[in-house]
C-alpha cells in the first residue's frame, strides 16, 4: 500500500507521462501531437518539482523561528525548463502553420502521402534517364 | 583575458547572434557572422593549447565555486570537440553568402545567421560546461535553432523534416532531463566532477540505473544512433546546404560527446559496462547501424539522401569503438569523430555547390558534372575515397585504429565486418562518380559552369585537410589518444 499512497506523486507523474507519449505516438493530428508532447514535458516538470519537497518543510522563505525548509533548487530547474517547453510549443504550433500553407492539411498520414507521392513522382521522371 | 576563455567561447557568439540585428545588410551580417565564428575558432585553438600543456582548467561563472555556482570545465576531450565545432562552422560560414543566395528569400538572411550563431553557441555549450542541468539548456538552444534552420529550406518538405525532428527531439531532450532529475535526486548535485565522485556511492540503486538508461536513450536520439536515427535523413535532405553541411559535421558529434561524457567520466566505466550489458548492446546497434543505413545508402536517388544515410552508418562506426571500452576503442572513436567531420563538411558543401549550380542534388543531375564541375567534382571523389577510408586520406586513419583497436580486443569478427562495410560504401560513392564522370550531360544542362570561388575555397580547404590529416595523423591522433587516456586516467 505504502508502494501506491507513499509515493503517490511517481505514480502522477508515470501515468501523465504515458499518456502524453501515448498522445504523440497515436494521433496523427499535429496540434494534438504538440498537447501530447506538452503533457509528456510536464509530467517530468511535477517529477522534479515534487523531488524538492521535504517534508514538514516550508517554502524557501527566510525567517527567524523556521529551520525546515523546502529545496528550492529543482524549483529554479524547472523554470528554465517551462521556458523551453513554451518555447518549443511555440516553434511546434508555427511549423504546424507553415504545414497547413504548404500542404492545406495539418494530418500526419495525409502529409505523408504527398511526400511518397512526390518521391514517386520524381522517380518516374528519371526512369526514361 | 585568458583566464576567461572558457566563458567566452560560448558567450562570443551568444552576444554575436541579437548584435546581427543592428547590422541589417545581409553583407555585414554575414562577416560579422563570420567574424563571430572565427574568434570562437582562436579561442578553442588557444584553449586546446593550454589544456594540452597544463591540464584541466575549471572556470567558476560568475565567481560562484562548484558545486554550488555552475563550473565550465574544460579537458583534453572537450577543448578537442569544441575545436572540431568552431573549425567547422567558420570554414562553412565562408561559403553561406553564396549558398543561401538561391536557397533562402532575401529578407530571411539575417535571421539564417542569428540562428547559425545561436545554434553554434548551443553546441560550444554544450561541450564546454561542468554542469549537467546547463547541458539540457545548451541542448535546447541548440535544438530549437537547428529546428528553425532546418524549416528554411526551399522545399515544403523542410517543414514537415523540422517537424518531425521537432518531436523526435523534445522527447530525446526531455528524456535527458528525466535522467538529470533522477541523478540529482540520487547525489544532489548537479556538477559533474562532483556527480562523478558520488555516483558510485548509490551505484547499485535502480534510480542510478534508470537515470543512465533514460540519459543514454535520450542522447542516442540526438546522436541518430540505428534504430533511433529515422529523423537525420530528411531533416538532412531538405535543410539548406550550408545547414546540412553544418549540422552533419558538428550536430552529432557533440551528442557523441555527451555519450562519452556520461558513460566515462560520470557514470564510470564498470557502471556502464559491468552492471549493464552496454558492450553487447552497442556493438549490436553500431553493426546493425553500419549495414542497414549502407545499404539504405546505396538505394536513395537523391545525393543528399545518400550521404544523410551515410551519416548514420558512420555513427555506427563510432559507436563500434565506443563499445569496445578500451583506450584503443575510444581513440579510435574520438578519431573518426574528428575525421568524419571533415569529410561530411566537405561532401555536403559541395553538394550545396552542385545544388547552386546545378538546382538540385538528384543523382540523373549529376550527369556530365565531372568535365563541367571538375573541381566540385574531384572534391566529392576525393571526400568520397576519405568516406570508403582508402589510404592516405583521414577515413583510412580512423578505419584503422578501429580494426586495430577490434583486433587487440579480440574481436576478429568484428574488425572484419567493418572492413567489409568499407565496401558497401564503395558502391554508393562510385554511382556518383560514374554518372558525373561516365554519363554525357541532360538536355538543357550542358551549360552549367564550375562552382563560385566563395564555394571552391572552403569546400577544398575541409578537402585538403582530409588528405593532410590522412598523411600527417600527428595532430589528430596525439590529441584522440591523450584525450582517451585522460578519461580513462579519471576512472580506472
Amino acid at each position: 500500500m505504502s508502494m501506491i499512497l507513499g509515493l503517490y506523486n511517481y505514480w502522477i507523474v508515470i501515468v501523465l507521462m504515458m499518456i502524453g507519449f501515448y498522445i504523440i505516438i497515436a494521433h496523427g493530428h499535429l496540434i494534438k501531437k504538440i498537447v501530447g508532447l506538452n503533457i509528456f514535458q510536464t509530467s517530468v516538470f511535477i517529477f522534479y518539482i515534487s523531488l524538492g519537497k521535504v517534508e514538514g518543510g516550508t517554502a524557501p522563505i527566510w525567517q527567524e523561528s523556521i529551520t525546515l525548509y523546502s529545496n528550492p533548487l529543482p524549483h529554479v530547474l524547472i523554470l528554465t525548463a517551462i521556458v523551453v517547453g513554451i518555447a518549443t510549443t511555440a516553434l511546434g504550433l508555427a511549423l504546424t502553420i507553415r504545414l497547413k500553407e504548404a500542404y492545406g492539411t495539418i494530418d500526419e498520414d495525409e502529409i505523408q502521402a504527398m511526400d511518397n507521392q512526390a518521391m514517386d513522382n520524381q522517380d518516374k521522371e528519371s526512369k526514361p534517364c | 583575458m585568458l583566464a576567461h576563455l572558457p566563458i567566452l567561447q560560448v558567450i562570443v557568439p551568444l552576444m554575436a547572434a541579437p548584435a546581427c540585428l543592428i547590422l541589417r545588410r545581409p553583407q555585414l551580417v554575414w562577416l560579422f557572422t563570420l567574424l563571430a565564428s572565427a574568434l570562437a575558432f582562436i579561442i578553442s585553438i588557444l584553449l586546446l593549447q593550454q589544456v594540452m600543456q597544463t591540464g584541466t582548467i575549471s572556470y567558476e561563472l560568475g565567481g560562484w565555486s562548484p558545486p554550488w555556482g555552475i563550473e565550465y570545465r574544460i579537458d583534453k576531450l572537450n577543448a578537442f570537440i569544441a575545436l572540431i565545432i568552431s573549425g567547422v562552422s567558420t570554414v562553412v560560414l565562408l561559403a553561406a553568402q553564396t549558398s543561401i543566395e538561391k536557397e533562402i528569400p532575401q529578407d530571411k538572411h539575417t535571421l539564417f545567421y542569428i540562428l547559425y550563431l545561436l545554434s553554434l553557441t548551443g553546441m560550444l555549450g554544450i561541450v564546454t560546461t561542468g554542469d549537467a542541468f546547463n547541458v539540457f539548456v545548451f541542448l535546447e538552444i541548440s535544438s530549437l535553432s537547428a529546428y528553425s534552420l532546418i524549416a528554411l529550406g526551399r522545399d515544403r518538405r523542410a517543414l514537415w523534416a523540422s517537424f518531425q525532428y521537432l518531436i523526435m527531439g523534445t522527447i530525446g531532450a526531455t528524456f535527458i532531463l528525466i535522467g538529470i532529475g533522477l541523478m540529482y535526486q540520487m547525489t544532489g548535485t548537479l556538477n559533474m566532477a562532483d556527480l562523478a565522485t558520488r555516483l558510485p556511492e548509490v551505484a547499485e540503486t535502480r534510480t542510478v540505473t534508470t537515470a543512465y538508461v533514460f540519459f543514454i536513450v535520450g542522447v542516442c536520439l540526438k546522436l541518430a544512433l540505428f534504430p533511433l536515427h529515422l529523423w537525420l535523413p530528411n531533416a538532412y535532405a531538405h535543410a539548406p546546404s550550408i545547414v546540412t553541411a553544418f549540422f552533419a559535421a558538428t550536430s552529432t558529434k557533440v551528442a557523441a560527446y555527451l555519450l562519452i561524457r556520461f558513460t566515462f567520466s560520470i557514470f564510470g566505466v564498470s557502471f556502464s559496462f559491468t552492471t549493464l550489458p552496454m558492450e553487447t548492446l552497442f556493438l549490436g546497434l553500431g553493426l546493425l547501424g553500419i549495414f542497414v543505413a549502407s545499404t539504405v545508402a546505396i538505394y536513395q536517388d537523391n545525393i543528399k539522401h545518400v550521404f544523410a544515410y551515410s551519416s548514420v552508418a558512420q555513427i555506427g562506426y563510432m559507436i563500434v569503438g565506443f563499445s569496445m571500452s578500451t583506450n584503443a576503442g575510444l581513440s579510435a572513436m574520438l578519431l573518426h569523430v574528428f575525421n568524419h567531420a571533415l569529410m561530411k563538411g566537405a561532401l555536403f558543401l559541395a553538394l550545396g555547390a552542385v545544388l547552386y549550380r546545378v538546382g538540385s542534388t538528384q543523382l540523373r543531375d549529376f550527369q556530365g558534372l565531372g568535365r563541367q564541375m571538375p573541381l566540385t567534382m574531384a572534391a566529392i571523389v576525393v571526400a568520397g575515397l576519405s568516406l570508403i577510408g582508402v589510404p592516405l586520406t583521414v577515413g583510412f586513419v580512423s578505419k584503422w585504429y578501429l580494426v586495430v583497436a577490434a583486433i587487440e580486443k579480440g574481436w576478429w569478427p568484428v574488425a572484419g565486418l567493418v572492413l567489409l562495410a568499407s565496401l558497401l560504401a564503395v558502391v554508393y560513392v562510385w554511382r556518383i562518380v560514374e554518372t558525373a564522370y561516365f554519363k554525357a550531360p541532360v538536355v538543357g544542362k550542358e551549360l552549367v559552369q564550375e562552382a563560385p570561388m566563395t564555394f571552391l575555397i572552403p569546400v577544398w580547404i575541409l578537402v585538403s585537410a582530409n588528405v593532410y590529416f590522412g598523411i600527417d595523423t600527428r595532430i589528430s591522433v596525439d590529441i584522440a589518444t591523450a584525450a582517451a587516456q585522460s578519461l580513462f586516467g579519471v576512472v580506472p
